[in-house]
C-alpha cells in the first residue's frame, strides 16, 4: 500500500486557497499597519509640545517660543457646541418623524434618499454653501458662520441614527401606550425616546466627533484668529485651522504645536468615537 | 416574646404589632364622596354634577386640550424638521449656483475644456477646470484600485477567517481609521508618507518600468514628495473603513446554509468566497464601492496637503496634480471676481459628480435591502 500521490488539481486548488486566504491575512495587515503608523507618529511629534503651557496660552506669534492653544481649543469647543445645539435638535426631529408620524409615507422615502447624500456629501461644499448663505450676507467671516456649516454637517448624523434608532422600538411598547390613553407626542417622547435613548446619545456622539476634526468647511466661514476670542461676529480661532496654519510655517515652534494640536483632536476623536461604540453596544447586548 | 416586651415598655407604638398581624389592612371601602374615574360618575345622567366633579370634568377637558394642542404642534416641528432636510439640499445647489453664475456666464462650456489656470491674468483670467477635474478623477479612481481589494480582504478575513474573539477588536481598529480627521491623513502624508515613497517606493518603481513602454510613461520621474499617487494612497487608506464595514455586513447575509452546501461539495475557503459570497452580495459590495468613491472625490485637507496643486496634467502619477476640492481648499481665501465664481462653479461640478455617484450608490445597496425584504 503506498501513500497516494497527491492529485495535481487538488494540490493546485490547495495552493489557490492558501494564496488567497494569505492575502487576506496580508490586507488586514496592511489596514491595521496605517492606523498604528498614524497614531505612533502622532505621538512621537506631538508628545514633546504637550504640557500645561498648552492648555494655558494662546498661540505665539510667528519665530517666537512658548505659547499654547488656549484659544484655538477653547474656540473650537464652543463652535462645536453652538453647532451640535443647532444641529441635533432639528436632526432628532426630522428622524422622529420618520420614523414616527411618516413612518410609510414617500415623503419619508425621498427624505431618507436626500439624507443619505448629504450624509456623504463632501463637506468643502458644505463651507462654500455657508460661504454664500451666511458669510457674503452678513459681510464677513464670523463664528456664527462656522457654527452653522458644522450644524449642516450634524444634522444627517443625527437624522440618521435616530430613525434607525427609533424605527428598533417594538411597536407593542408604543401600542400599549397609546391603550393607556397617551397622545401621540407623549408616546413618541416619555416611551420611544426613553427606549431608545442610547442609540440617540450614540447619534449626537458620533456627529460630535465627526465635526470636532473638521476642518474644510472652518476654512472660508471662521477663518481663524490669534488671539482669544469670544465674540462670533467676528473670525474665531479654532484648532483645525490653526493646524492647517501652523504645519504649512517653517516656524519649528508653530510646527511642534500643530503636531500636539492633531494630537489633541485625534485622541478627543477617537476616544468620542469608542464612546459612542460602547454606548451602542451595551444597548443592543441587552 | 422580645416584641411584646417593646410595646410593654412604649418603645414600639401598637400599630406596628397591628399591621404585622394583618397584612392586608387598607381594604375600606371607597368613601361616596371621593371622586371614582370621572366619566363613570358622569353616566349617571338623572343627577346633577357635583361641584367637585364639574371642576374635575373642567379640568380634564383642558388637560386634554393641551395634549391636543401639544401633539399637532410636536408633528409639525417635526414634520418641518424633516422637510428643513430637503431645503437643505435645495439651498446648496441654489446658493453654490448664484456664486457660479458670473463664471458659467463668462466661460461656459470651456470651462470644462481648458486646462489653462491663470487667477491672476489681466484683464480677465483665464480659467479653466480640466486640470481639477482630471486629477479628482483619477485619483479617486486610483484609490478604489488599492482600497477595494484590501477592503474586500479585509472582510472576508473578519468573516471567514477571524478567530471569534478578535472579530470585534479588529473591525473597530479598522473603523477607527474612518475617525482620524482628514487634516491628521494629510500631516502624516505630507511629512512621513511623502518623504517616505518619494526616497524609496518610487524610484524604485520608476527603475523598474524604465524600459517597458506606455508604463514607463505613467510612472515618470523625477520622484517627488507630492504626487497623485500619493494623494491616492492616502485616500485609499482614508475609504477603506468604509468598503471594509459594508462588505462585511453584507457578507454577514449571505445565508449560512449556502455557504455549508458549498463547503459540503468539496470547495476550499476561497471557492466559496468567491463562488458563493461574492456573488450573493454583488449589488451590496458595488454599493459599497461607490459610496467609498463618492467620499473619495470629495475629500479635501487629507488630499489639499500631499497632491501638490498643479493645474498642468501630467501622464506620470508621481507627478504633482490637484483636484477640485484641493483647489477650492488652497485658494478660494484669497480670492475673488472671477477666480472666486470659478471656484464655486468647481465646486457646483463637485457635488453633482458626488451626488450621481452617490445617489447611484444608495439605489443599490436600496435594491438589495427591499430584496432582503421579501
Amino acid at each position: 500500500m503506498s501513500t497516494a500521490t497527491p492529485n495535481p488539481y487538488y494540490a493546485g486548488r490547495k495552493r489557490g486557497n492558501l494564496i488567497a486566504m494569505g492575502l487576506c491575512y496580508a490586507a488586514t495587515l496592511f489596514g491595521l499597519t496605517w492606523l498604528v503608523l498614524i497614531l505612533v507618529t502622532l505621538v512621537t511629534n506631538g508628545m514633546a509640545g504637550l504640557s500645561l503651557d498648552l492648555l494655558t496660552q494662546n498661540t505665539p506669534p510667528p519665530n517666537s517660543t512658548g505659547g499654547g492653544l488656549a484659544n484655538a481649543i477653547v474656540g473650537s469647543l464652543m463652535l462645536t457646541a453652538i453647532g451640535v445645539s443647532i444641529g441635533a435638535p432639528i436632526g432628532l426631529l426630522a428622524g422622529t418623524y420618520m420614523a414616527e408620524y411618516g413612518r410609510h409615507s414617500k415623503l419619508t422615502s425621498i427624505i431618507r434618499f436626500i439624507n443619505d447624500i448629504l450624509l456623504s456629501a463632501p463637506s468643502i461644499i458644505i463651507g462654500l454653501f455657508v460661504y454664500g448663505a451666511v458669510v457674503v450676507p452678513m459681510g464677513g467671516f464670523s463664528g456664527i458662520a462656522g457654527a452653522l456649516a458644522l450644524a449642516v454637517i450634524v444634522i444627517p448624523v443625527v437624522v440618521r441614527t435616530t430613525e434607525d434608532m427609533l424605527l428598533l422600538v417594538p411597536n407593542p411598547l408604543r401600542e400599549a401606550a397609546s391603550a393607556l390613553g397617551l397622545p401621540r407626542s407623549l408616546v413618541i417622547k416619555r416611551i420611544a425616546y426613553r427606549a431608545a435613548k442610547a442609540g440617540l446619545v450614540t447619534g449626537v456622539l458620533l456627529a460630535v466627533a465627526r465635526v470636532s476634526g473638521e476642518t474644510a468647511p472652518l476654512l472660508f466661514t471662521v477663518l481663524n484668529n490669534q488671539f482669544w476670542s469670544l465674540d462670533l461676529t467676528n473670525s474665531v480661532a479654532n484648532l483645525p485651522v490653526t493646524i492647517n496654519n501652523f504645519v504649512n510655517n517653517p516656524d519649528p515652534n508653530w510646527k511642534k504645536l500643530a503636531w500636539s494640536g492633531a494630537l489633541l483632536i485625534t485622541i478627543a476623536v477617537l476616544s468620542l468615537n469608542i464612546a459612542a461604540r460602547v454606548i451602542g453596544s451595551s444597548r443592543s447586548e441587552k | 416574646m422580645f416584641l411584646r416586651l417593646l410595646f410593654r415598655t412604649g418603645l414600639l407604638p401598637r400599630s406596628v404589632l397591628h399591621l404585622k398581624r394583618s397584612p392586608k389592612p387598607s381594604r375600606t371601602p371607597r368613601a361616596p364622596s371621593e371622586p371614582a374615574v370621572s366619566h363613570m360618575a358622569t353616566i349617571d345622567t338623572t343627577q346633577p354634577l357635583t361641584q367637585a366633579e364639574h371642576s374635575e370634568a373642567q379640568s380634564r377637558a383642558q388637560v386634554l386640550r393641551s395634549m391636543k394642542r401639544g401633539d399637532i404642534v410636536f408633528e409639525n416641528l417635526s414634520k418641518f424638521a424633516a422637510i428643513s432636510v430637503l431645503f437643505l439640499l435645495g439651498g446648496i445647489i441654489i446658493s453654490l449656483f448664484i456664486g457660479a453664475w458670473p463664471a458659467i456666464k463668462t466661460y461656459g462650456f470651456d470651462f470644462l475644456t481648458t486646462q489653462r489656470w491663470a487667477p491672476s491674468l489681466k484683464p480677465q483670467p483665464i480659467l479653466g477646470a480640466l486640470g481639477p477635474i482630471y486629477g479628482t478623477l483619477v485619483s479617486s479612481l486610483l484609490a478604489m484600485v488599492i482600497a477595494v481589494p484590501v477592503g474586500l480582504g479585509i472582510s472576508i478575513f473578519l468573516t471567514e477567517l477571524c478567530p471569534h474573539v478578535l472579530r470585534r477588536p479588529i473591525s473597530i481598529a479598522i473603523e477607527l481609521l474612518a475617525g482620524i480627521p482628514s487634516i491628521i491623513y494629510g500631516m502624516w502624508g505630507f511629512f512621513v508618507l511623502g518623504p517616505f515613497l518619494a526616497e524609496s517606493f518610487q524610484p524604485a518603481v520608476i527603475n523598474f518600468f524604465a524600459d517597458v513602454p506606455v508604463l514607463n510613461v505613467i510612472f515618470a520621474g523625477p520622484a517627488s514628495n507630492l504626487s497623485l499617487f500619493n494623494a491616492s494612497l492616502i485616500l485609499a487608506i482614508m475609504v477603506l473603513p468604509f468598503i471594509t464595514a459594508i462588505s462585511r455586513d453584507v457578507f454577514a447575509t449571505v445565508p449560512t446554509v449556502l455557504k455549508e452546501a458549498a463547503y459540503g461539495a468539496g470547495c476550499t475557503t476561497w471557492e466559496v468566497v468567491w463562488n458563493v459570497v461574492i456573488p450573493y452580495t454583488r449589488v451590496g459590495v458595488i454599493g459599497g464601492v461607490m459610496l467609498a468613491l463618492g467620499r473619495a472625490l470629495g475629500e479635501t485637507m487629507a488630499v489639499a496637503f500631499v497632491i501638490g496643486n498643479a493645474f498642468k496634467i501630467q501622464a506620470s502619477i508621481f507627478a504633482p496634480a490637484t483636484t477640485i476640492s484641493a483647489a477650492i481648499a488652497s485658494e478660494f481665501a484669497e480670492s475673488d471676481g472671477l477666480h472666486q465664481s470659478s471656484l464655486i462653479l468647481l465646486g457646483l461640478l463637485l457635488f453633482v459628480l458626488t451626488f450621481c455617484v452617490l445617489a447611484i450608490a444608495r439605489m443599490m445597496l436600496m435594491r438589495l435591502e427591499r430584496n432582503q425584504g421579501k
